[in-house]
């Protein structure tokens, strides 16, 4: 590769690096500047004086805190059943004989096709039969279990020489003990690459906390973020620094854990 | 995200010494474990996925509107949506989206892709920051974006009068609504596509690229006879899953149109509609009708992407 050539590429990659980052770079400047200076033409690029206290502000003027902590719970919540339930099924997919496994199995590719919004409204009218709107058990429960996370801990767990399930079970271990024992702690990468997914869908997710959700105490910070478009008016300062906080905590866990984020999003993307 | 290339469930592989499941009694042991790692999935998936799916098809044939009595209307709500206007319009932005978002954020993420794979320096840099729009959620996506946007105090704007361009008003002005909300949809896709195709691009073996430049085949020869060919199974899945998740586009919408309704008539999404209907106007059928149409129409699409892989995918 000639310097010239080199150079060409860092360009072309740099102009859509900035073009990627410049919208964030925005936020965070508009951020810190004052209502009035926000609302300048043409617009300054640095605030003339850093308004820190707008972040202080969202705080004071909004329930974030507890929007912050909905978001964590239902992520949490969501990401640990799905850990749990999903690793259960797979390992019987992936290891155990039973009658209707294959059955089973067809069924499962067939709600992985489903594009979520079909069962938006029976299991919104559901979930009101049961008395469930407008609580975590709305927020939580109907995801806690993926077909799509099943099937990539299968494709894991089928990684995992079967012999030694074998050997531990000619040894007299029971089925959970092999499971527990052998296949999850195998399997921490897959494990860590789902927890992501879910992480990164129940923490953004906007479509179910909006229809399952109506008070502003069971508000997450996708639904805040929404909503102050039309409660601030048109005080983007205030708006970008609430935006600003609600994206923070999945940059920095991205920016922590990239080696798995990237490796489990190409998983998916490879043949299985 | 969804897997596309499906294996078959295993055969148990037969020579593997199986001594403690040869008996009878062993496998009713097996089975009962088997079904009992398996039943909370099932029962989550069972109750609040696939018999909502199997309710929303008969909601479809209905006129309910959540409360009051459920009368069959046949085929009505799908007779209705015909003439709706909404629908139609929802439907075209939809398709307009799609057919814009797909291949224009695919193409540039294969650029994208193909140069970092070039192995410069600071290419996990560059990854790095290509992907933050696809962790941020899309909420605050549309408004970042709301806000660039701003006719007057936006940065856009300022940025073109400063080079003495037009300064159209982008989300307001219904001609370019649309386009406004296609640009982010692309924006924010691009990260994602690349992660995968430079993964797929780092499993070309480097043979293939030697063997190609021994026999003196250019740039452009290498990328459109090796490159393209070998990529073409990542390209699939980028394809197929974008495809999917345009035709699904509805936070964007919803963010950055503010519930407008001049704005939503250049802009409604088919989700939207489906949202719309049900959530807003509770008439429950004609939005299961709608969300019925959009699985359907996702469906073919993904069956012709699956006949059409084999004229143009590599395994």
């Amino acid at each position: 590769m000639t310097r010239l050539y080199r150079l060409l590429l860092h360009i072309v990659l740099a102009a859509g690096a900035l073009l990627m980052a410049l919208p964030f770079l925005w936020m965070v400047l508009t951020s810190l500047k004052t209502f009035a200076e926000s609302m300048q033409a043409p617009p300054t690029l640095i605030p003339a004086s850093w308004q820190f206290g707008n972040y202080a502000k969202v705080f004071e003027e909004t329930d974030f805190l507890r929007y912050f902590g909905n978001t964590l719970l239902l992520t949490v919540v969501k990401t640990a059943g799905q850990l749990l339930f999903c690793s259960m099924a797979a390992f019987a997919f992936a290891t155990m004989r039973f009658p209707g496994k294959n059955a089973l199995f067809l069924l499962l590719l067939s709600v992985m096709m489903l594009p979520h919004q079909i069962s938006l409204i029976p299991t919104f009218l559901l979930v009101k039969e049961l008395h469930w709107l407008d609580t975590y058990y709305a927020l939580t429960v109907p995801g806690l279990a993926s077909a799509f996370g099943i099937f990539l801990l299968r494709q894991f767990f089928l990684s995992i020489p079967a012999e030694l399930g074998e050997a531990a079970r000619v040894d007299g271990a029971s089925f959970p003990r092999i499971y527990a024992r052998v296949y999850l702690p195998l399997s921490a990468p897959g494990l860590l690459s789902l927890s992501i997914f879910v992480v990164m869908a129940a923490w953004n997710d906007f479509l179910n906390p909006l229809v399952m959700t109506s008070s502003d105490e069971m508000r997450t910070l996708s639904l805040a973020v929404a909503s102050f478009v039309g409660e601030f008016s048109t005080d983007y300062p205030l708006m970008m620094a609430a935006a600003c906080m609600a994206v923070l905590p999945l940059i920095v866990l991205f920016a922590a854990l990239q080696r798995y984020f990237i490796q489990g999003i190409a998983l998916t993307g490879m043949k299985s | 995200m969804r897997e596309i290339q499906i294996r078959a469930p295993e055969a148990a592989p037969a020579a593997a010494p199986r001594a403690a499941r040869r008996t009878p009694r062993g496998r009713t042991v097996e089975m009962w474990w088997a079904y009992a790692f398996v039943l909370p999935a099932f029962i989550v998936l069972g109750v609040f996925h696939l018999l909502p799916a199997a309710a929303s098809l008969a909601i479809s044939f209905t006129d309910w509107d959540g409360l009051s009595e459920i009368h069959f209307a046949g085929w009505d709500n799908y007779a209705v949506l015909l003439s709706d206007d909404n629908f139609g319009k929802a439907g075209l932005h939809t398709f307009l989206y799609a057919l814009a978002v797909v291949p224009i954020s695919v193409g540039l993420a294969t650029l994208v892709a193909v140069l970092l794979n070039a192995g410069l320096k600071g290419q996990a840099f560059y990854r790095t920051v290509y992907f933050i729009p696809v962790v941020t959620m899309s909420t605050a996506v549309g408004l970042i974006w709301k806000w660039l946007y701003n006719s007057e105090y936006g940065p856009i704007n300022a940025a073109l009068g400063f080079l003495h361009l037009p300064q159209p008003n982008w989300l307001s002005d219904s001609r370019y609504t649309l386009v406004s909300i296609m640009i982010v949809g692309i924006w924010a896709a691009i990260g994602h596509h690349m992660i995968i195709l430079l993964a797929g691009l780092q499993g070309i073996p480097q043979s293939f690229y030697e063997a190609a430049s021994i026999d003196g085949a250019g740039k452009l020869r290498t990328f459109f006879r090796i490159t393209l060919p070998l990529l073409s199974p990542s390209l699939f899945f980028v394809v197929t899953t974008s495809v999917i998740s345009s035709l699904q586009l509805f936070d964007l919408v919803f963010v950055m149109t503010g519930g407008n309704p001049a704005l939503l008539s250049s802009a409604r999404s088919v989700v939207f509609n489906v949202y719309e209907e049900g959530f807003v106007l509770f008439r429950m059928g004609t939005a299961s009708a709608q969300a019925v149409v959009l699985f359907a129409v996702i469906l073919l699409l993904t069956v012709v992407q699956l006949k059409l892989q084999k004229r143009w995918v590599h395994y």
